[in-house]
């Protein structure tokens, strides 16, 4: 799909400092039993509604301030558990555009940059300095992320620097569409194919076309 | 030719380019879809105007959402009619084969992909679905993706990935009496952490391994997903090979010798370096549970769940304290004897028919406990009239426990088998998250036989104290 490129910008950041946030807990599966599910409204949903589906005032998200947020502050391991990609449509949707934690299972890694969502690597020391700078107030939440530069800065002027690899940054900034930017290298994939049909025919030999 | 491991050697053979930044064109063999999260998918593929590149190395089947009421229809779970139809559409639209909802093949994508001959050792497999590092049971790499990855192998027949490092796992000893590759895998999570796999692909290596029956070892590649990182494998060997003899969509004849030849290369040369090395001793461990909301909360059935006042660290200590409250654990009490709801034997971990098999020993002769509901769900068609044959439905049946249609179930519970809220289940699934099952459901991970010792005790109880 084509995406739109990513630009810098400032926004209300929610802090979620919980370790191993799981994919369940960002999209629950009952938003998975359809094609065009509200993601939006799922995001967290088991943390952001009770069992009568009325909010729940505690969660971040639900707080004064704090439901527009545009970035996460997570914790250790986020995005862990299944390669559910809704879990990175879900934030999107719900208009988190940069996720930052100290690391990030690898599926839900690549799942964000595919959608536009930024997954940057902070360390623990400088983002609980940051979450605790904002505490419960969203006046102290707004942030701004430079992607060129690798840099989150708080309010007060505090910077933390985050890691991206560099073609990830990239493809973030011109929007790539993977597939076309795969598709440029066809002639190869053809080429291997032909290469490789003579040293593993039984791959080739039977097919499963109906 | 440098040394390499196992993981080197298939990786190497399926790299097409490289892409720069320490990520590589991958080559996918064998490319299973399933109905939850191919959807999509398929909308961009259409909606960019591409073709499906490879149809004949695609194919489709239909788990998740599929109820499994013994005579089912697309409108057995109304909630999942929609994705069931649009899977058929899609299918025949791009001339896919489907192992649908009424085919004698069809089944969880990682039970039916070994049992159709799919999966081939050194081969590469691609699904919509993190667990397909089931494959790695038979030396295949068996590569999760998500939905965007779907469409670009649809689109390209190609990966893009960042080339992982490499962990061997070694686990020694002889796994004493009631261990299955189950709980191996579950002992290594609580020694090893949920994050040990991170960016890594894991080979299994060692005598504890190397004992085990394929259908085990596909457990044990099952659950490196858990470990956080992609990809799990074990070298293959001729029991491998014996395994892969004769299905349908395998090798046969003279191009069976020719692969075999290619396959007999594949394991890591005895000097190989890893990236990063461990070793676990099994032969101590008791049947192993998790008592917590992740897989590395885990005890032997014999042990006590954590207290959590004796945590020092005062994250770990919240996080368990937590995890017990929503668990409705008493901190420190033998987990044995605590009262059980519901018992799930089913999911791509255990849905085989040796553990169907394992569970069914247990159960021979006795009855489930008053006040439990026990489902055993096979892992597909298949599996479920091979296990008929055998009369183990009857032995289910007769001691009390619902014998389902294949697919996913209660495992992720997005179709009618629901864990009801506050209720305890033990499952032989792979995942015990809060709201996992259900909306405040809890979940304790165990093997086929320690689930079904549960069902007829009521309770947790130690699999090594029935006949
Ligand atoms: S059984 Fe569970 S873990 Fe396995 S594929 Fe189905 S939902 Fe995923």
């Amino acid at each position: 799909m084509k995406r739109r490129p990513f630009e810098n910008f400032s926004g209300v950041a929610a802090p979620l400092a919980i370790k191993n946030v799981n994919t369940d807990a960002i999209i629950p599966a009952p938003y998975l039993r359809s094609a065009d599910a509200d993601l939006a409204s799922g995001l967290f949903a088991l943390w952001r509604y009770d069992e009568r589906g009325a909010e729940n005032p505690d969660f971040i998200l639900n707080r004064h301030g704090f439901r527009s947020a545009a970035v996460l502050l997570g914790g250790e391991n986020f995005g862990c558990g299944s390669s559910r990609e809704a879990a990175a449509w879900a934030l999107v949707r719900y208009g988190i555009r940069a996720v930052f934690a100290p690391s990030f299972a690898d599926i839900f890694y690549e799942n964000a940059f595919r959608n536009g969502l930024l997954a940057g690597i902070v360390s623990s020391a400088a983002l609980s300095q940051m979450v605790d700078l904002i505490g419960d107030d969203p006046e102290r939440a707004v942030v701004s992320v430079d992607l060129p530069g690798g840099t989150l800065t708080a309010c007060d002027g505090t910077r933390a620097a985050f890691s991206v690899p560099s073609f990830r940054r990239d493809a973030l900034r011109r929007g790539d569409d993977d597939i076309a930017a795969t598709l440029r290298y066809g002639d190869d994939v053809e080429a291997f194919i032909e290469a490789d049909r003579q040293g593993r025919p039984w791959i080739y030999e039977k097919g499963m076309t109906p | 030719m440098p040394s390499r491991t196992l993981f080197d050697k298939i990786w190497d053979m399926h790299r097409v380019r490289s892409m720069g930044d320490g990520r590589d064109l991958i080559f996918v063999d064998r490319h299973i879809l399933q109905e939850t999260t191919s959807a999509a998918a398929f909308t961009g593929l259409t909606e960019a105007g591409r073709p499906v590149r490879r149809p004949e190395m695609t194919c489709a089947t239909q788990d998740h959402i599929v109820s499994t009421e013994l005579r089912r229809t697309a409108s057995s779970n109304p909630g999942g009619r929609e994705l069931i139809e649009l899977m058929r559409r899609n299918a025949a639209a791009h001339r896919l084969k489907l192992f649908g909802l009424d085919d004698a093949r069809q089944g969880i994508v990682h039970v039916i992909g070994p049992e159709l001959g799919l999966v081939l050792p050194g081969s590469v497999l691609a699904c919509g679905d993190s667990h397909t590092s089931t494959a790695g049971g038979l030396g295949a790499l068996g590569i999760g993706v998500g939905t965007s990855e779907v469409e670009h192998v649809l689109a390209t027949q190609t990966l893009v990935l960042p080339r992982p490092k490499t962990l061997r796992m070694t686990f020694g000893g002889k796994p004493g009496r009631g261990m299955t590759a189950k709980d191996i895998i579950l002992h290594a999570l609580g020694a090893f952490g949920i994050s040990a796999g991170t960016g890594h692909a894991i080979e299994y290596a060692g005598e504890a391994i190397r004992d085990l029956t394929i259908e085990g070892r596909l457990t044990v590649c099952n659950m490196s997903i858990e470990f956080g990182g992609r990809l799990g494998l074990i070298a293959p060997d001729e029991a491998a090979f014996a395994y892969v003899r004769g299905r349908p969509y395998a090798p046969s004849d003279e191009m069976l010798e020719r692969a075999l030849s290619s396959w007999r290369t594949l394991y890591s040369d005895a000097d190989a370096v890893f990236d990063r090395e461990l070793s676990l001793d099994v032969s101590l461990a008791a049947p192993q549970i998790t008592w917590g909301t992740t897989q590395q909360e885990v005890v032997g059935v014999d042990e006590a769940v954590p207290d959590p006042t004796r945590i020092a660290d005062p994250d770990r200590r919240r996080r368990a304290e937590e995890m017990m409250q929503y668990m409705g654990l008493t901190p420190g009490r033998p987990i044995e004897g605590v009262p059980v709801d519901v018992v799930f034997i089913g999911a791509c971990t255990n849905s085989r028919l040796s553990d169907l098999e394992a569970a069914a020993e247990i159960v021979r002769g006795k009855t489930v406990a008053k006040n439990v509901r026990a489902l055993v769900v096979p892992g597909s068609t298949a599996v479920k009239r091979a296990a008929e044959e055998k009369g183990l439905d009857r032995i289910f049946s007769d001691a009390g426990f619902e014998w389902r249609s294949a697919g996913c179930s209660m495992c992720v519970s997005i179709n009618e088998d629901i864990v009801p809220p506050g209720a305890r289940c033990l499952a032989t699934s792979n995942r015990n998250f809060e709201n996992r099952q259900g909306p405040r459901s809890r979940t304790h991970l165990v093997s086929p036989p320690t689930a079904a010792a549960a069902a007829i005790a009521g309770a947790v109880a130690d699999v090594r104290k029935f006949a």
